[in-house]
């Protein structure tokens, strides 16, 4: 199908998009190509599909919880970066997003939830209360969710800007697509899971 | 409120005579201390009486003056009539190591959760409570926060040094 109309306000098929706006669509990863074949690493493949298609799990405690909404909307809106659809069970979820302060009650329920997400998953931690317990150096409070769950990403702030979530999902998407397609079967993946005494 | 006070100081001597240690205006409340095996028959004679009808616990809780020596711990009872709109404030003093105290629950159901509460918090045993387990904190706290000589800070921290807190 061809693309008649030339004016770039009105699109009237992908190439016209892709031809005429600045969108920046993944481009494909290293490899070798030639005239009706392309060869790479599953890993690269494997990356690239995972990395631009996450589904976070947001468990929202406090004014964090605020700030990421402001990020999933229109003005930051997450969903340029392919996160834009939330899940709010944890067997369909990659990345959990914990946000606000968790008080030691709730650190059961958390490692719960994580525990629910099957593999692989990543877990951001957004601001002072959620990476360290932050303000809150109290008797009922959880000095950190690295406690009880690893974390890969900590976001600083109290609370952090949308732009900082989004950087935070950045190098979330920088740990996906670097990640072997092997590495959740490593024993020593397996031995920081037994750390935090998770099967 | 200041004229309720004697309205309700006469009743309660009348019918509890010594066991009503106090009674006075704090700031613009009416404040009653009385004996602790006395409260619940207070409290019912203050829902019962066909004049004073306070019928409304407001709240329960507890409370802690580590100086006031064999009467450390108390609980405040804020009650109130909603006819009149009259708030009154009860409240028993007793020692530390003797922290029982009968329960309210017999009178409010409402006092159930209060109680819970505040044995939570500064281990008030109340006596005949038919269900006294934490509510708030986690089971395995291993002490009673809001009593004084409980540390506020969290004893888990490893990265806190001392020396750099002046202590």
């Amino acid at each position: 199908m061809g693309c008649r109309v030339k004016n770039p306000f009105i699109p009237h098929c992908m190439n016209t998009i892709i031809k005429d706006s600045n969108i920046e669509v993944v481009g494909a990863p290293a490899g070798i190509e030639g005239p009706g074949f392309f060869a790479t690493s599953l890993d690269k493949v494997v990356g690239m599909a995972r990395k631009n298609s996450l589904w976070p799990l947001p468990f929202a405690t406090s004014c964090c919880g605020i700030e990421f909404m402001a990020t999933m909307a229109a003005h930051y809106d997450m969903g340029r970066f392919g996160a834009e659809r939330l899940s709010f069970s944890p067997r369909q979820a990659d990345l959990l997003m914990v946000m606000g302060t968790i008080a030691k009650k709730m650190a059961p329920i958390l490692r719960q939830v994580y525990t629910q997400m099957a593999e692989p998953r990543w877990v951001l931690s957004m601001g002072a209360c959620a990476s360290s317990g932050g303000i809150f150096d109290t008797y009922s409070v959880l000095q950190g969710i690295d406690r009880v769950i690893p974390v890969d990403v900590y976001v600083p702030g109290c609370p952090p800007r949308p732009e900082q979530v989004l950087d935070g999902i950045l190098r979330i998407q920088d740990l996906v697509q670097n990640e072997s397609i092997r590495r959740r079967k490593t024993p020593e993946y397996k031995a920081m899971l037994a750390q935090y005494g998770i099967e | 409120m200041e004229d309720i006070l004697p309205v309700i100081e006469k009743k309660l001597r009348d019918a509890f005579g010594e066991d009503v240690v106090s009674a006075e205006m704090m700031r613009d409340f009416p404040v009653f201390t009385i004996k602790r095996d006395k409260i619940i028959d207070v409290v019912k004679y203050l829902y019962d009486d066909p004049e004073l009808q306070f019928r409304f616990l407001t709240d329960l809780c507890g409370i802690h003056f580590p100086d006031n020596k064999g009467h450390e711990l108390g609980v405040i009872y804020h009650l109130h009539n909603m006819r009149k709109n009259w708030r009154i404030r009860l409240r028993t003093f007793f020692a530390l190591n003797d922290a029982v105290v009968p329960t309210l629950t017999t009178v409010f159901s409402t006092a159930n959760w209060m109680e819970r509460e505040t044995y939570d918090f500064f281990g008030i045993t109340f006596k005949g409570h038919p269900n006294l387990k934490r509510i708030l904190n986690v089971d395995d706290l291993g002490g009673f926060p809001m009593l004084k000589e409980f540390p506020l800070e969290d004893p888990t921290r490893r990265d806190k040094d001392d020396k750099m807190f002046g202590r």
